[in-house]
């Protein structure tokens, strides 16, 4: 196994850890605990690769992967803002229970 | 491979699975927080220095904060009565594991063309600092947009509406 | 007579006024259909319109007669046409035309005076009628069409205006429709014509089919000039006759029903419910001698096969001839019979004419065009003096038409009386110095010396005997006794005087350009020279039958004094004759039972088809009508029950499985954000499966 590969393999494993989480559980944060993972392992599969792949632009893997990081941060910043609203008016942050756009 | 691979690799990999699997939402936060410093680690241990400190500063000191604030705001650490899992956990589960199906496939498959350079290469703070102010300064300047709008978004949508307002 | 007759021509010096003489019946018809736009105030241009149109016609036939006399005079027979192709249809024409000769010429003036006479006694007669000018409007409409029939060189042109004289007739009679038997009467005439007229449109649609043409003088190619003749005398038409004959009977039927012959005259005393100068003009002088004429002007059809002389025959006879001779005696007699027993002053008259009619007709039979015409000019000049007369006696008594209810108007009405008498005596045929005589002796002649049977002639001069009879009686009862009526009877004003008196002169001085000694109207119209002789008397028989009708004519006028000169018996007691054979005058005054044998035969089985024809029209094109359309509503019942039942239903159904349908889809949206996260992330996984699989190959 490449190291790349091993990398990989990881980044994928978080990646469905994260997904699995997403799919699974009741509570809004953890969804958004979810996703977060879900953004971590792509990075990873960024900076791995920008390890050990061919260099002919040696910034750009580290770069995509701060941008990552910063729109990351934003992303979770609005989401929890919202899971915080919908707290406020329906008493709960159950996902099952918001359902309103059914049908 | 080498252990510190291995053992960085496993406590990213509990720490994402107790951020999942626990109860307890603030325990889940936690064990996120985990997760995230073990990247980090896994970034360092692949000679992105920047990228790993830049992980640890934002998410493990910004998003993961944000997280346990949103959980106290909204009472996460009360257990809920229909349980912690949504409706046919099984499905999700099933999927998420077909997901990773698929990418051990692809990349177990592909190991062949996968590419294995030896060769570090060598960034410094310096250049990305006059990457960012030079190619990448377009994109710089959205993602500063990005994070103003999600800031005043953010506060406007978390904001308490005025009683007898609209 | 020894003359040879002159050789025809068709041509004759300046001869403009033919190519004018379509004028005359087309000026009165045109002042008719400018009448026919006033309105009804416009009386006094009504009837100035009407009188000058025909005034205008007049003019010109005087023209045009001078023309003809002047051509005779010259010794050239004129004959001039005018021919114009009316229609064409293939390699057939059909054509129109008018013609000048002494025959057409005579009429025409004939008919335009006595004509003009009627008009300007109308304007005094008809003063008070409120439809005074729709009364000028018919009469100048009438005219004109008689002047048509009259020039007509078309036996086509001829029907149509004898079709429009028959329908002016019919507004005529009827002209005070609202009273029933006004109405009843014209549509009798119209009626009865009709049927006549059915024949004759046979008899012109064969002669049309054999020679081709319709035209009678065609410059050798008519088809009354010999060669059409020669080909019609070769057709045999079954019955013995030839086509001539049939073709010449079929045209007489026509004219019969026209100039009220037996069995066909039912409509003419019936005709007596228009009003008088109606019935002078229409039912006495002109309309009814139409029929006359019409045989006069195809006479050489008639006579074809025998021989023939310029308009007399001369020796033998044809079918179609004996049957005109036996119809018109036989009707000279039945007419003068009931006529015997009529106490209307119009009826009396009105079948007095029917009675003279016969004798026109039998004069054209026995004796050629020139004997029978002669008769129809004088006839229409004593008889329109005689109708005139009797409108003013109606007009003088207040309306009142019953000869019993008359009496001693000799002092009350002197001019009216002068100039009746001289029309009565006249008519009965007062020897010397009436036409009437000249014209019925040469009848009598005629058939004294005809050649089939002597029958007929003891017919007419028994006919001479009731004509005098029955009109000394209505002199009689109306001139003389002393007066039966209501109230005072009065003169009538000069506008109807005046055409009496020139009436009366001429029923007096017609008389002698027909007399043996001077000929001069049968070698006017036979095309030969004459000249006054008074050897022309001395013709063998000619004294004899002269003394023989005079004495008929006094026993008649005598008889009638007798019976009812001064005598003035009150309106309810029974006439004289009643009193004797009471049998005989029921018959006599109920005019011999014909219309009520019409209405059992012919008006019953009409009645009885009306109602079989009325039961088929309901019950069967009915009943299949109302079956078609119960199919159809069947038909639409179906259709409807097919429309509800499939078409609704399945659009129906399909419309609900549509829905269920998305209902069952709409159960995707669940409205969880877990639910559509699984299903990205299966899309995802299907994706990449797919991209992988792909590229490993």
């Amino acid at each position: 196994m490449t190291p790349l590969a091993g990398y990989l393999l990881v980044a994928a494993l978080i990646f469905a850890i994260g997904l699995a989480g997403a799919l699974t559980r009741r509570n809004a944060i953890l969804v958004l605990i979810g996703i977060e993972l879900m953004l971590n392992a792509a990075n990873l599969n960024l900076i791995a690769f920008w390890r050990y792949g061919p260099h002919p632009e040696v910034l750009t893997g580290m770069m995509f992967a701060i941008f990552s990081i910063a729109v990351a941060a934003a992303e979770a910043a609005v989401g929890l803002g919202l899971v915080i609203q919908i707290h406020r008016k329906a008493h709960t942050t159950d996902l099952d229970a918001m359902n309103r756009m059914k049908g | 491979m080498n252990f510190v691979f291995y053992g960085i690799a496993v406590l990213t990999v509990a720490g994402a699975l107790a951020a999942v699997l626990l109860k307890n939402t603030v325990h889940c936060a936690l064990a996120l927080t985990v997760a995230f410093a073990g990247l980090a680690l896994l970034f360092l241990e692949l000679d992105a220095q920047f990228a790993g400190f830049a992980q640890i500063l934002v998410y493990i000191g910004a998003v993961a904060i944000l997280v346990v604030f949103a959980i106290l705001l909204t009472r996460g650490s009360e257990t809920p009565k229909d349980g912690v899992y949504s409706k046919y956990p099984l499905v999700g589960l099933a999927i998420a594991a077909g997901v990773f199906a698929v990418l051990g496939w692809a990349v177990l498959g592909s190991q062949r063309v996968l590419p294995n350079e030896t060769a570090v290469p060598a960034v410094t703070v310096l250049q990305i600092g006059n990457a960012l102010m030079g190619r990448y300064v377009l994109p710089l300047e959205i993602v500063a947009l990005l994070l103003t709008a999600a800031l005043i978004g953010a506060v406007i949508v978390a904001m308490h509406e005025k009683e007898g307002s609209k | 007579m020894a003359s040879v007759p002159f050789q025809p021509t068709t041509h004759y010096g300046p001869s403009g006024i033919c190519d004018y003489l379509w004028l005359t019946p087309v000026v009165p018809i045109v002042a008719s259909g400018v009448i026919a736009l006033l309105t009804q105030r416009k009386r006094r241009t009504a009837a100035w319109l009407a009188i000058g149109s025909l005034s205008f016609s007049l003019l010109l036939s005087l023209i045009a007669f001078a023309y003809v006399v002047d051509g005779w005079v010259h010794g050239v027979a004129v004959r001039e046409v005018v021919n114009f192709t009316w229609i064409q249809f293939g390699k057939t024409n059909v054509d129109l035309g008018w013609v000048l000769d002494p025959l057409s010429s005579v009429m025409l003036v004939m008919v335009s005076f006595v004509g003009l006479l009627i008009f300007i006694y109308s304007t005094g007669y008809m003063a008070e009628d409120e439809n005074y000018t729709r009364f000028f409007c018919f009469m100048s409409l009438f005219a004109g069409a008689m002047l048509g029939v009259v020039i007509a060189n078309s036996l086509l042109l001829l029907f149509m205006c004898w079709e429009l004289v028959g329908l002016t007739s019919y507004l005529l009679i009827g002209f005070w429709y609202q009273r029933p038997a006004a109405a009843a009467a014209a549509k009798k005439a119209f009626m009865t014509t009709r049927v006549g007229d059915v024949f004759f449109l046979l008899g012109i649609v064969w002669l049309f089919a054999q020679t081709g043409t319709l035209l009678f003088y065609n410059s050798g190619a008519g088809s009354i000039e010999p060669l059409a003749l020669d080909g019609l005398l070769a057709q045999h038409a079954g019955l013995g006759l030839t086509a001539a004959g049939a073709i010449g009977l079929l045209i007489f039927v026509g004219a019969a029903g026209k100039s009220g012959q037996f069995p066909l005259h039912v409509w003419l005393p019936d005709a007596m419910e228009g009003p008088t100068p109606v019935s002078a003009l229409i039912h006495a002088a002109t309309m009814v001698a139409a029929g006359v004429y019409l045989i006069a002007r195809v006479y050489p059809l008639m006579a074809a096969g025998a021989l023939m002389h310029a308009g007399g025959l001369t020796g033998g006879t044809t079918t179609a001839l004996t049957v005109v001779t036996w119809v018109g005696a036989f009707t000279a007699v039945f007419a003068a019979l009931i006529a015997v027993a009529q106490n209307d002053i119009k009826r009396i008259l009105a079948y007095s004419t029917v009675s003279q009619l016969g004798y026109m007709m039998a004069g054209l039979g026995m004796g050629g065009v020139a004997v029978g015409m002669f008769h129809l000019i004088t006839h229409a000049f004593f008889k329109a003096l005689l109708f005139l007369g009797a409108g003013s006696v109606i007009h003088g008594c207040h309306e009142e038409q019953d000869v019993r209810r008359m009496g001693g108007l000799r002092a009350d009405m002197p001019l009216t009386f002068v100039t009746y008498a001289i029309g009565m005596l006249a008519l009965s045929g007062f020897p010397l110095l009436f036409s009437g005589f000249w014209s019925k002796d040469g009848i009598l002649e005629a058939a004294q010396h005809w050649s089939v049977a002597k029958t007929p002639f003891y017919m007419l001069v028994f006919g001479v005997l009731l004509t005098a009879f029955y009109m000394t009686r209505q002199v009689g009862y109306v001139f003389f006794g002393h007066w039966r009526g209501h109230k005072t009877a009065h003169e009538s004003p000069a506008v109807m005087i005046v055409p009496l008196g020139i009436l009366a002169f001429f029923a007096m001085a017609l008389g002698f350009i027909g007399t043996p000694a001077w000929p001069w109207f049968r070698g006017f119209l036979e095309s030969r020279a004459v000249e006054f002789n008074w050897h022309g008397f001395a013709e063998p028989g000619m004294l004899a039958l002269m003394g023989t009708s005079t004495g008929v004519v006094f026993s008649g006028l005598g008889l009638g004094w007798w019976l009812y000169g001064n005598r003035s018996p009150k309106p309810e007691e029974p006439d004289v004759l009643e009193r004797a054979t009471p049998l005989v005058w029921g018959w006599l005054r109920d005019r011999l039972y014909v219309d009520e044998l019409y209405g059992v035969t012919v008006i019953a089985f009409y009645d009885w088809w009306a109602r079989v024809a009325d039961w088929l029209d309901r019950r069967m094109w009915g009943g299949v009508v109302a079956g078609v359309a119960w199919v159809f509503g069947q038909w639409a019942q179906l259709n409807r029950f097919l429309d509800t039942q499939w078409v609704d239903g399945s659009f129906d159904k399909g419309c609900e499985d549509l829905s269920t349908g998305g209902g069952l889809l709409a159960r995707v949206q669940t409205g969880r954000v877990q639910t559509y996260l699984r299903i990205l992330a299966l899309a995802v996984v299907a994706l990449a499966a797919i991209l992988i699989w792909s590229s490993r190959a």
